[in-house]
């Protein structure tokens, strides 16, 4: 029955139950990748985020969270011009993070 | 959480109710949805513990939804609940009660904001007189009815017909108590119990020979949540929440659901009927899902009350099921009966959710 409304599937997710070796995999090779806090402060000042989709912060907690095929392809518009490196505030290499993500999941620069 | 950290917390959380002469204001949509609980509740405070309560047709709204969907401002919130205050003293009575959660809410919050700001209280005042020409002392004891019942939860107890236990096997009923967000999250002193592990409810059912299921969302919202429903586009999200909370309480198999909150009350029983219409899923006992029972309606019960003179029949949940579970009797044919034995009407069953 239609009533214009229905449910959202539920957001829970079991941590135990995550597949996150790739995840890991990445954190020994750019131990920056966990030290993320998610400001936000890279995705305010992306200049690939005012045309087109660029969050990293959305990229590294889909990557910890598992759920990371929807964001991964975000990572195509980058153009690794750097400014979010320069308001980063724990100083990650994010150039170098993006990279590193792109090559443990295989995406294509 | 083990038991004897509760009861520490409990013991944190205790609130003075007095023990009788109280000022009661019915809550706007419980009066539509359930009208039987507030009359209950009216019944068992005279005439089985002889308490003097009293109400006046003067009283309205408390201004809740409007206020919490942002339709009116604070100030003319906290006037409309000033002339109740105002009622009540023209009254002579000092102890304020209410049947709604929101509004219990909203006066708590009113009166916290009275304490903390008195040049708004001294505002609201001179708004009232310029509008109503009315005057009002700020009630000494505010308690929601819930708390009454709580306070008398043994005295009721004692002159029970029926426990809440399985007849068949002398099992204790497993109770799932939902106490309205509105109760203690805003200020935990408020509320019996604290907002962590209220024990208004969970106190009721106990004393009244049913086990509480502690499950792992049962701090969570029911959904109601007034921008959640009340918006179409987020009445998704509203029958979201309700979902999450069944699926946490399914493997505890509860037998029943006490609510204190009228939203809470509805949505629990609502949903349960939409959800089985859109997966086709129910929760509970061979079909029938689990029935949803304010306060009221148990007190009733285990005092021998007719099912159907406490508003049963307008449950969406069928509730027969429960009552044989208890040993209750009740006359399936007078189900839909009216004032004078006239049938009312008979309602279409719904195709998911088994209906007795």
């Amino acid at each position: 029955m239609d009533f214009g409304y229905s449910l959202s599937k539920s957001s829970t997710m079991k941590i135990e139950n995550l597949e996150n070796s790739k995840f890991k995999a990445l954190a020994k090779l750019e131990p920056d990748a966990t030290k993320c806090i998610g400001c936000g402060c890279c995705t305010a000042s992306c200049s690939a985020g005012v045309f087109a989709d660029m969050s990293l912060r959305q990229i590294l907690l889909s990557l910890q969270r598992d759920c990371q095929d929807k964001y991964l392809p975000m990572l195509q518009n980058c153009m690794l011009c750097g400014k979010c490196m320069l308001v980063c505030p724990r100083g990650i290499n994010t150039r170098h993070l993006i990279l590193s993500i792109c090559k443990i999941y295989g995406i294509e620069q | 959480m083990i038991k004897e950290g509760k009861v520490k917390i409990w013991s944190d959380y205790q609130k003075e109710i007095p023990d009788d002469h109280w000022f009661y204001v019915r809550s706007c949509i419980r009066q539509n949805f359930f009208p039987a609980a507030e009359v209950t509740f009216l019944k068992i405070l005279r005439e089985e513990l002889g308490k003097d309560i009293y109400e006046t047709p003067r009283h309205t709204t408390c201004g809740g939804i409007a206020y919490h969907l942002e339709c009116i401002p604070q100030e003319t919130q906290m006037t409309i609940i000033a002339r109740q205050f105002a009622l009540m003293t023209e009254a002579g009575y000092e102890n304020y009660t209410c049947s709604c959660v929101t509004s219990f809410g909203l006066y708590s919050e009113t009166l916290e904001t009275w304490h903390e700001m008195p040049e708004v209280e001294a505002k609201i005042r001179e708004n009232l007189w310029k509008s109503c020409r009315m005057e009002f002392k700020v009630p000494k004891y505010l308690a929601h009815t819930s708390d009454l019942f709580y306070k008398f939860r043994n005295d009721i107890s004692a002159k029970a017909k029926y426990r809440l236990v399985n007849k068949e096997t002398g099992e204790p009923l497993k109770v799932v108590e939902h106490i309205g967000c509105h109760y203690a999250k805003m200020f935990p002193s408020k509320g019996v119990g604290g907002a962590e592990y209220p024990y208004v409810l969970a106190g009721m059912a106990e004393s009244w020979g049913g086990n509480i299921i502690d499950y792992p969302e049962r701090r969570h919202c029911c959904g109601y949540g007034f921008r959640q429903y009340h918006v179409k586009a987020n009445r998704g999200y509203s029958l979201s929440n309700s979902y999450k909370k069944f699926e946490s309480m399914e493997p505890y198999h509860p037998d029943m659901i006490i609510t204190n909150c009228p939203g809470c009350h509805y949505f629990m029983d609502r949903w349960q009927y939409v959800i089985a219409e859109q997966t086709r899923k129910t929760y509970g006992q061979n079909g029938y899902g689990i029935p949803v029972f304010t306060y009221e309606e148990v007190a009733g019960l285990t005092l021998g009350y007719n099912p159907w003179d406490l508003g049963l029949q307008t449950h969406q949940v069928a509730v027969e099921p429960l009552l044989d579970k208890i040993g209750i009797e009740y006359n399936a044919s007078e189900k839909y009966l009216g004032t004078g034995g006239k049938l009312i009407c008979t309602p279409e069953f719904p195709m998911s959710i088994k209906c007795c």
